[in-house]
């Protein structure tokens, strides 16, 4: 049976990004998940969460951790994406100054949630949100 | 190189509690951008960076870092501090740059990771 784990993020509210991932690490230490796989998952639900508090107004963060894989969908109101394959491309980045002032900002993090991950959807509407949604398998 | 071994040559300070027994670390990596060290594929690793905010430690924590170094006289704030002790890592303070911090611990053996 699969365990649900729901978090909400502000956006702009840096602080607070990461409790989902630190959570869900927690949750897969517990059920003895190989570290590496571990360290996949936990980034990308990270770089997600920054993606959040970096571009959004509010979001939402919903893992699934199942006996042999975990989905989390990451959704968010925000601006949206206006141009997804551009958004991809490692470099690429709307970023604020401040937000490159904390060490983000550099158009990594959706590559890198694409290199940490089996699965990954993208679905935005402009002006209105993205989803992210993965898949890593154990 | 052992911890205590760098705490000397780097003239730092640990703002969080050690671990009771020495441990060795293998390999550092310098960098002031948290997207970068997220893209690390090594664990265990130490890391020395000009920033200090609760952010470094969240990235830490995910990249699998046992022990961040802030240069050039960063001191931790007590949020990190914190962060930082619920999830066992380490935090140290030095004076020196981070070029001088990794130039240090680069000839004493701790290798790079790339």
């Amino acid at each position: 049976m699969a365990i649900e784990l729901n978090f909400t993020i502000e956006g702009g509210d840096f602080s607070n990004a990461g409790k989902a991932s630190s959570k869900i690490k927690k949750v897969l230490k517990q059920l003895n998940i190989e570290a590496k796989i571990i360290k996949k998952i936990v980034v990308a639900v990270y770089e997600a969460e920054v993606n959040v508090a970096a571009h959004a107004y509010s979001g939402n963060v919903k893992a699934l951790v199942g006996e042999n894989d975990v989905v989390v969908m990451v959704s968010d109101s925000g601006p949206g994406i206006e141009n997804v394959e551009l958004a991809m491309k490692e470099g690429y980045s709307t970023a604020s100054k401040e937000v490159r002032e904390m060490g983000f900002g550099a158009g990594m993090g959706l590559a890198n949630i694409k290199r940490n991950t089996d699965e990954l959807k993208i679905e935005t509407t402009v002006g209105e949100g993205t989803t992210v949604t993965f898949r890593c398998f154990y | 190189m052992k911890i205590n071994e760098i705490i000397e040559k780097i003239n730092a300070r640990a703002a969080t509690s050690l671990p009771d027994e020495d441990f060795e670390l293998e390999k550092a990596f310098s960098s002031d951008l948290m997207s970068d060290v997220l893209t690390l594929e090594e664990e265990n690793i130490l890391l020395i960076t000009g920033l200090a905010n609760v952010q470094l430690i969240r990235t830490a924590e995910m990249a699998d870092i046992d022990v961040v170094v802030l240069a050039r006289g960063k001191k931790a704030s007590p949020e990190m501090v914190e962060l930082a002790s619920e999830n066992g890592l380490v935090i140290l303070e030095t004076p020196f740059s981070i070029y001088r911090t990794s130039g240090i611990l680069y000839s004493n053996g701790l290798k790079p990771v790339y």
